[in-house]
């Protein structure tokens, strides 16, 4: 897995590519975490996902809730297909803000 | 198994480690696209393969790093069947239950997700002393 952060307007874009699984999800938990602790809101780009298990839902859920706890905006952008059922299985795409695009995202208030 | 005769289409034996499993992903993958399942069956089946490999080396085996996982698939008529093989401690079937999805929380979700897209799953009674087998079926025609 890969990840890269960078500063987009108010935002800190986190983009996670490649699988997001048991070996990888505790690198994206470390950087997810990471970011939310900077304090600015994140938006996290899954576009390059290839596949994402119970573990890595895992780390977008611990750091959505680190998120809350700082008063911090959090959201998903560009979630593939596959991703995105993973996360209706878990009934978490309507817990997260999930935005089409990175634009979108970048737009929304929070 | 049933009255129909089992055909066996994969057989692997891997450690019990994390960095395993994107291998093994693989090779589901293409055995199952390769006999009848459409590219989302063949993603959920991926999944719960992972997921149930996920919990023997988090839990059935944690803190024994040098444990195995056979996974053997077989095709009976229209059904796949996958078998999951561990050596570890005998676990307790009633313990291992999905949790309530209402509470969000990080963890806990591999059993609700096996047990969403597989159209049966569960642990079968083995004569050993140690070990567990994990069955899945999925219907894919």
């Amino acid at each position: 897995m890969r990840h890269a952060v960078r500063e987009d307007r108010d935002a800190l874009v986190v983009t996670l590519e490649g699988d997001v699984d048991l070996e990888n999800s505790p690198q994206a938990r470390e950087v997810l975490l990471e970011s939310v602790g900077r304090g600015r809101k994140v938006l996290v780009d899954l576009a390059g996902v290839t596949y994402i298990d119970s573990s890595g839902v895992a780390s977008l859920v611990e750091a959505l809730q680190a998120a809350r706890k700082r008063g911090a905006g959090f959201a998903l952008v560009c979630v593939g297909s596959a991703a995105l059922r993973v996360l209706k299985l878990a009934r978490l795409d309507k817990v997260f803000t999930i935005h089409e695009t990175l634009a979108d995202g970048l737009d929304a208030r929070t | 198994m049933g009255s129909a005769r089992a055909a066996r289409l994969l057989e692997l034996r891997f450690p019990a480690r994390a960095d395993q499993l994107c291998d093994v992903r693989d090779a589901v993958r293409e055995c199952v696209t390769a006999n009848g399942a459409g590219a989302e069956c063949a993603g959920d089946i991926v999944m719960a393969v992972d997921e149930a490999c996920q919990n023997i080396i988090r839990h059935g085996y944690a803190g024994e790093p040098e444990g195995g996982i056979e996974l053997e698939i077989d095709r009976r008529g229209d059904d796949l069947v996958f078998s999951l093989r561990d050596f570890a401690p005998k676990i307790d079937p009633a313990c291992v239950k999905p949790r309530e999805l209402d509470d969000v929380r990080p963890g806990g979700l591999g059993t609700h997700f096996i047990r969403a897209v597989m159209d049966e799953a569960e642990f079968v009674e083995t004569a050993t002393e140690r070990g567990n087998l994990f069955r899945m079926v999925k219907r894919v025609r």
